[in-house]
């Protein structure tokens, strides 16, 4: 077992999360969800412990969180910026957004800004393909984002 | 039973409901070619991800091609298995995944006995059409088992064998699409893992993706050193298998060629691990006693079951998952230990050399055992007790090396002292041996009286946990045995709950036991090899003149010469052993 570096009343209340799963090993993804909540991202030690808790392997817990694109294992941003690469968006342009804010913040997909204001990820359509292409920042959403309204966006935070 | 009726090839059949199309052509003798599938019968193994889409066939009314592997028959099916459309689409999936796999094959480990090599040349696969990028991973080298992910297919045989059939958990599927493969957690190496070196990963295995670390090449070293007296141990399964890696019959026991083998390949002395193995039932059977009449005569402290600790996979396992209950365990080490130990005093000195102008190789049906032997408690001033364990595919390797005519090779017998052996020590190469010779032992040192019949069929068979209550002239001794650490996971967690009933429990991390060890011939999925390989150990103790493990002379006389009695103070120093707590830390 790792040394848990997490403070014991983040523990417990994984632990409330797990169980409030029943502890079962089927419900990982929500616990993982949850986890993730709770977190803002999910490091080896927590992975350990709903490893334990639902009884389930540790590398079939670290399967999961690597292969959902949703689950990360790195500290998310203050604010965490999401670009949809879903078919819609892309076709309209998001991969120059997605570029404009790599030059803008000097990070790649999946990195947190070194103050850690900004945190940057892709994925895969969020059901609001009439918007496209579109970026997420927290809960707000941004429809129709072309490359040259990155600089002002990010103004905003 | 439900049955239905369905055409393959023309062929009219009738087949058990849920038999997938893979099996049912397989009772017409129609070997449709797969890859990722793999199933050993009462083994609790079967991994059919229909992943790789090579044993798709065509299906009367359906517009795709249906994988053979997890579709089930149907009432009034016709399937074609060899159309055109099926060829066509087996080679394109062939070459797809060879497109992403290294053209390594003349320097492979695994040439000649790969199942995509074999699957390509019966497709017949000569041009790849497909070029593209190729996955690279780190490599990961362990004490006993290397992985080289870049030649993975995604087969996922390992990881169902270790998560279901192990139930040890250390690999899944990890990443997804291109970066994705079988990995432990974090992408931890194996040695920082929950890994017990069982190798069934590697018994499994289709490709060169999972191998043993080979040792061959210092084993050659060491016999080529002119400083060096070379002793080598033979483990029991070792003998009913190796026949395999040169065209025999499953179930061949070469015991005669194989010593013949080693003596030509330049041991100095061809000893067997069966001599140790009678000794540990010296020593084991001696603590059974010990503590089965300390529990008779009230002791509430003694610790019962005992469970056998010769298996070092299994050994690992409780370290890692059940370090609680790391004083359960008999503390006799294991029959490669002991030998290593008694070579290296008892042997040494009656030649008259120090410890370490002695090299003492091991051969092994076992890749768990490379790691046993580098444990640090087993060696004295760093040098180990044992030099270097090379599995049974290994020996076939050094013997092809040497350019031996195996089959040819006429049969000759170990040398004295440490190559004598009884038929108890034999059986040790399956699963429910070590508890049978122990209890020819510990019967006759209880009871005081002969044992007329040497043979408990109770305690033998393939099924993965079994019970059975032997008299001990009024006394009933109930025993345990598991094979496949799955199985053995049940029994302890009865243990830890307070439930289980036995005295005496044998436990052996792979399924069947030594002769379906990670070190074995390779099986490709085939449970009558395994079976064969069974038979040909109990054949071997049959025919044996002493079949009781305190019969063996050489063992009275070590005894006599040397140790004093089971369980003394030098035994105790040389023979047996602790365990740890190994419960991993993450290290990434």
């Amino acid at each position: 077992m790792a040394s848990v570096k997490i403070p014991d009343t983040k523990v417990e209340e994984l632990k409330a999360i797990c169980q409030k799963f029943r502890n079962d090993g089927s419900e990982l993804i929500n616990v993982l969800h949850g986890a993730q909540e709770l977190f803002g991202y999910l490091p080896p030690e927590v992975q350990e412990i709903v490893a334990d808790e639902l009884n389930v392997s540790l590398a079939h817990v670290y399967g999961v969180v690597t292969f959902y694109s949703f689950f990360s294992m790195l500290p998310k941003g203050k604010h965490p910026i999401s670009i949809c690469m879903g078919t819609a968006c892309y076709v309209r342009g998001a991969e120059k957004v997605l570029d404009e804010f790599k030059k803008l913040l000097k990070v790649k997909v999946g990195e947190t800004t070194p103050d850690g204001k900004y945190s940057l990820s892709c994925l895969r359509c969020v059901g609001a393909c009439g918007l496209a292409p579109v970026v997420t920042i927290g809960e707000r959403v941004y429809g129709r984002v072309a490359a040259g309204d990155v600089k002002k966006i990010l103004g905003e935070y | 039973m439900d049955i239905v009726k369905l055409t393959i090839d023309d062929k009219t059949l009738v087949v058990e409901k849920g038999t997938t199309l893979l099996e049912a052509a397989k009772t017409i003798g129609i070997n449709i070619p797969s890859l990722c599938y793999m199933k050993l019968e009462d083994l609790n193994f079967e991994n059919k991800p229909g992943g790789c889409r090579v044993c798709v066939v065509e299906v009367e009314g359906r517009r795709n091609l249906a994988p053979a592997c997890k579709t089930v028959c149907e009432e009034g099916m016709k399937v074609q298995t060899h159309t055109v459309r099926v060829v066509n689409a087996r080679r394109t999936v062939m070459e797809l995944i060879l497109s992403d796999h290294p053209a390594e094959c003349l320097t492979c480990a695994k040439s000649g006995e790969c199942d995509l090599q074999s699957v390509a040349q019966k497709l017949g696969i000569r041009e790849i059409h497909y070029q593209g990028e190729q996955s690279h991973y780190k490599s990961d080298k362990s004490p006993a088992i290397i992985r080289d992910m870049d030649k993975c297919i995604m087969c996922r045989r390992c990881e169902t064998v270790c998560n279901e059939v192990q139930t040890v958990g250390v690999l899944s599927a990890i990443n997804r699409g291109f970066e994705a493969v079988v990995a432990p957690a974090f992408e931890m190496d194996l040695d920082h893992s929950t890994c017990t070196y069982c190798g069934q990963c590697v018994a499994v295995c289709p490709t060169g993706a999972l191998t043993e670390r080979d040792y061959t090449w210092k084993v050659i070293e060491a016999l080529v050193d002119p400083t060096k007296t070379v002793v080598v141990q033979t483990a029991p399964a070792v003998r009913a298998a190796l026949g395999e890696s040169f065209g025999m019959e499953p179930g061949t026991l070469v015991t005669g060629k194989m010593v013949t083998a080693l003596r030509k390949l330049g041991f100095d002395y061809v000893f067997d691990t069966d001599f140790a193995a009678d000794l540990t039932i010296m020593e084991e059977g001696a603590e059974i006693l010990d503590r089965l009449s300390k529990h008779l005569s009230g002791d509430k402290e003694v610790k019962l079951p005992i469970l056998t600790s010769c298996c070092p996979g299994w050994v690992n396992f409780l370290e890692h998952n059940f370090a609680d209950m790391k004083d359960i365990p008999s503390t006799a080490k294991s029959p490669q230990q002991m030998f290593g130990a008694i070579a290296k005093s008892y042997f040494a000195q009656k030649l008259g050399i120090k410890r370490e102008d002695m090299v003492v190789v091991s051969v092994m049906p076992c890749l768990a055992k490379k790691y046993e032997c580098t444990r640090e408690e087993f060696s004295v001033n760093g040098d180990p007790d044992v030099n270097m364990s090379i599995s049974t595919r290994e020996l076939a390797q050094l013997i092809r090396n040497a350019n031996l005519d195996f089959k040819q090779l006429a049969d000759e017998d170990f040398d004295n002292p440490m190559g004598a052996s009884t038929g108890a020590s034999v059986i040790f190469g399956t699963t429910g041996g070590v508890i049978e010779a122990a209890v020819r032992t510990a019967y006759e040192l209880y009871t005081k009286n002969e044992l007329k019949k040497v043979d408990f069929e109770e305690l033998r068979g393939m099924e993965g946990i079994r019970q059975a209550t032997v008299d001990f002239d009024g006394l009933p001794i109930n025993i345990g045995i598991a094979h496949g650490l799955g199985n053995a996971r049940k029994l302890l967690e009865d243990i830890k709950a307070g439930k289980s009933t036995f005295h005496a429990i044998e436990i052996m991390a792979c399924p069947g036991g030594c002769i379906g060890g990670g070190g074995q011939p390779y099986h490709h999925g085939n449970v009558e090899v395994l079976k064969k390989r069974q038979k040909a150990i109990y054949r071997e103790d049959a025919g044996k003149a002493i079949r009781k493990s305190h019969e063996n002379p050489f063992i009275i006389k070590l005894y006599e010469e040397f140790l004093g009695a089971p369980l003394s103070n030098l035994s105790h120093e040389l023979l047996h052993t602790h365990y740890f707590d190994r419960k991993k830390k993450i290290e990434i």
